[in-house]
């Protein structure tokens, strides 16, 4: 049983692995040009497995120390699981022990995989859903692993290299943009950060970026409702 | 930061992005329904987030002495190739080698 799971998660997972593969090496890569150990990028991305929040993790742990800031950080920049969550409340159930990791191992990928795709009758949708998770995990972390390890063979100037998580959101941007004819949600949220930017500075914008943006959804969504009560 | 500090930072994040993943799972056992505002902010929360993300990774960029000219020139290009190809790791991967390049030697 585990077995033909395993073969029918496989494909799923390949054209995730070759992305997974060389943007995980890359922020190994990073990290070990900021002079980490290839420890820090390994354990990193097994427990924190969150692709974009690793990357903002590398500048806060070279900035000044603020655990606090960077719990709310995490909880802002991740939020988006919670929803992910909700909509797997379902799909997750009666998984036993898998459940946990499951929930764990939840990265977009994953997720992705998981909400869309329904597997064979013949195979146990809970063993399907765990290989991929599963599947995506061994790569992000070998990935992590085999770019740090590369940090110590290959030297060049890497001055600037840390615009790669730049280029990430700013891909990731555009992508999202031309996914969605709604762009409201998108602008609310360069908006905001760019009005807190310019009046709280660059060290404390975020806290106040996230409640408006939080506020300025409470009151979209308050109209939102009325007009579809009508 | 000591070592020990960046543990307990790193644990930070652990517990942030854990807290995001099972939550959902604590506050609606089976059955229960969430609010429709939380399932609201499901939708629009993923596109804000990347907008906020953007401007963290520049934030510093602004007040430096090229105030963000090389970030700049660096972005429209990915706007441009991005546009163009289409493809996610080759514009990621040029628009970092270009960036690289402008503040190795136009922008010391």
């Amino acid at each position: 049983m585990k077995k033909k799971a395993f073969k029918a998660a496989l494909p799923h997972t390949l054209p995730i692995c070759i992305g997974f593969l060389f943007l995980g090496m890359s922020y190994g890569f990073l990290m070990r040009s900021k002079g980490f150990s290839f420890v820090y990028p390994m354990l990193m991305s097994l427990f924190i497995f969150a692709g974009s929040m690793e990357f903002v993790t590398v500048n806060l742990l070279l900035s000044a120390f603020n655990p606090l800031y960077a719990f709310f950080l995490a909880l802002m920049v991740n939020a988006r699981h919670l929803f992910y969550g909700i909509s797997m409340l379902e799909k997750y159930k009666n998984t036993g022990w898998k459940k946990i990791y499951l929930i764990f191992g939840m990265c977009d990928e994953s997720f992705s995989i998981n909400c869309t795709v329904t597997p064979p009758k013949d195979i146990d949708k809970g063993w399907f859903m765990f290989f991929v998770t599963l599947l995506n995990q061994i790569y992000w972390v070998t990935g992590a692993t085999l770019g740090a390890l590369l940090g110590y063979v290959i030297h060049f100037d890497t001055t600037g290299i840390e615009f790669i998580m730049t280029a990430l959101f700013v891909v990731m941007f555009i992508n999202q943009w031309e996914e969605h004819k709604e762009h409201g949600p998108a602008l609310i949220g360069l908006g905001c950060s760019l009005v807190c930017l310019l009046l709280f500075g660059a060290d404390r914008f975020i806290l106040p970026a996230m409640a408006l943006i939080i506020l300025c959804f409470t009151f979209n969504g308050s109209k939102l409702r009325k007009e579809t009560e009508k | 930061m000591t070592g020990m500090q960046s543990i307990i930072t790193i644990f930070a994040v652990i517990l942030g992005t854990m807290l995001t993943r099972f939550l959902p799972f604590f506050i609606f056992p089976e059955g229960k329904v969430p609010p429709k505002f939380i399932t609201y902010l499901g939708t629009v929360l993923p596109y804000a987030v990347i907008g906020l993300l953007v401007v963290y990774c520049v934030k510093d960029a602004l007040w430096t002495s090229f105030h963000g000219l090389p970030e700049l020139i660096a972005i429209l290009f990915i706007i441009v190739i991005h546009k163009w190809k289409k493809c996610t790791l080759l514009s990621i991967g040029a628009g970092t080698i270009l960036y690289m390049v402008l503040v190795q030697t136009c922008f010391r």
